[in-house]
């Protein structure tokens, strides 16, 4: 068993308030903040999955599944 | 179980402004909990009013919101009749040591198996940023436009002298040190105080000019150092985070249960079967 791999981002953008907290601590970058005001991954291919986007979410809107 | 069978999801989207730290505690909060494996039936939370209060809503535990300053004095009377149960206190800063402040010393000295956690904004978050007891001298908060002359209270330093068997501080940054805590804290017998240094970008941020929540976020970094450190000895403006205290004491609901035996034993309590229901001497 390895290190787990990121299958997606899963995103709740009615949830999401565009904080930007989860992009800013990224240690990938691979999160932004688009014209809505809401998170997207813009470059899921660097995601090392740690999860910390996950766990610093206030609003419980980005979820990261592993496979 | 999943982080959405924790919560109420119809009251989602939750009320806090964008970057409100308090979000942080309540996701740590539910890690912690799902971590430790406890039944969301075994626990009750107890919140007094604030915007920190406003956690219990979104929590799909036993959940009261009670009055400012007094989720102790609630939370005190539900662990008594109900010890077995897990009792979690979420504070503002202004709830916990401004109005509540002396629930909160009177709780700690019993050592009554509860689980409090200061969300620590340092200001009165809910009704428009007046400065609390922990703002701090020199910060600034719309009653205080010419800075803040109220020197602080340190939630972890009276937490200690009150007699808290287990304290600790983390931070909204420090999001694993914060579950980790919180798993402590509840795993503790005995009264136990977890305060979290939590970002008020609205009111705290604009009028200290902190920035967002994440430039808030990245200042708890810069402030903050482990408990003990050799940082602290060199700059003791710094604050410690991690675990402060943690002994082990009398219990209140396990010495109260003892009275109720021995009151028991001299044919002092009517009802044997429940233990409670006690009469004076000479009504029995
Ligand atoms: C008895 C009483 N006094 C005053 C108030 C008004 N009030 C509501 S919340 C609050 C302070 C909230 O600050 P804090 O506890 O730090 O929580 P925060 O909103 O910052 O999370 C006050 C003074 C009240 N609701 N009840
Ligand atoms: S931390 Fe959460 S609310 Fe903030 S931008 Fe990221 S997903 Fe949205
Ligand atoms: S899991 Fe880690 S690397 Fe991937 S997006 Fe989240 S914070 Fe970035
Ligand atoms: S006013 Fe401050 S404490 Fe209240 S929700 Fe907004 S950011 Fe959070
Ligand atoms: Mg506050």
């Amino acid at each position: 068993m390895g290190k787990p791999k990121l299958k997606e981002h899963k995103i709740n953008r009615r949830w999401c308030k565009g904080c930007g907290i989860c992009a800013h601590f990224c240690p990938k970058n691979v999160l932004e903040i688009d014209e809505k005001e809401k998170v997207v991954a813009a470059r899921p291919e660097d995601c090392i999955a740690c999860k910390l986007c996950e766990l610093r979410c206030p609003d419980l809107a980005i979820e990261v599944i592993t496979k | 179980m999943a982080v959405k069978d924790y919560i109420r999801e119809r009251f989602f989207p939750q009320m806090w402004c964008p970057g409100c730290g308090h979000g942080i505690i309540l996701n740590g909060l539910i890690r912690a909990v799902e971590e430790l494996g406890i039944n969301k039936n075994d626990i009750v939370m107890v919140s007094g009013i604030g915007c920190s209060a406003r956690i219990s809503g979104y929590l799909d535990f036993h959940t009261m919101h009670t009055l400012h300053g007094r989720a102790l004095a609630f939370a005190t009377g539900i662990k008594m009749s109900r010890p077995e149960l897990n009792l979690l206190v979420p504070m503002g800063d202004g709830d916990a040591l401004a109005i509540g402040g002396n629930h909160f010393i009177h709780a700690a000295r019993r050592n009554i198996d509860i689980t409090v956690i200061v969300m620590n904004n340092r200001v009165y978050g809910m009704t428009g940023g007046q400065f609390s007891p922990l703002s701090g001298y020199g910060s600034l908060a719309t009653t205080a436009p010419y800075t803040n002359i109220d020197h602080p209270f340190d939630a972890v330093d009276i937490a200690k002298s009150a007699g808290a068997t287990f304290v600790a501080r983390s931070t909204t940054y420090h999001i694993r040190q914060l579950t980790d805590l919180i798993k402590k804290a509840i795993t503790h017998k005995g009264f136990s105080v977890v305060e979290i240094l939590s970002q008020c970008p609205t009111y705290y941020g604009r009028k200290n000019r902190e920035g967002n929540a994440y430039e808030m976020m990245e200042l708890m970094k810069q402030i903050t150092t482990p408990v003990g450190s050799k940082a602290k000895k060199e700059n003791p403006d710094l604050v410690e985070t991690g675990v402060f205290v943690e002994i082990d004491k009398p219990e209140y609901c396990a010495q109260y249960e003892k009275i109720i035996e021995r009151a028991k034993k001299d044919g002092l309590v009517r009802s044997p079967s429940t233990g409670r229901g006690r009469v004076s001497p000479g009504l029995g």
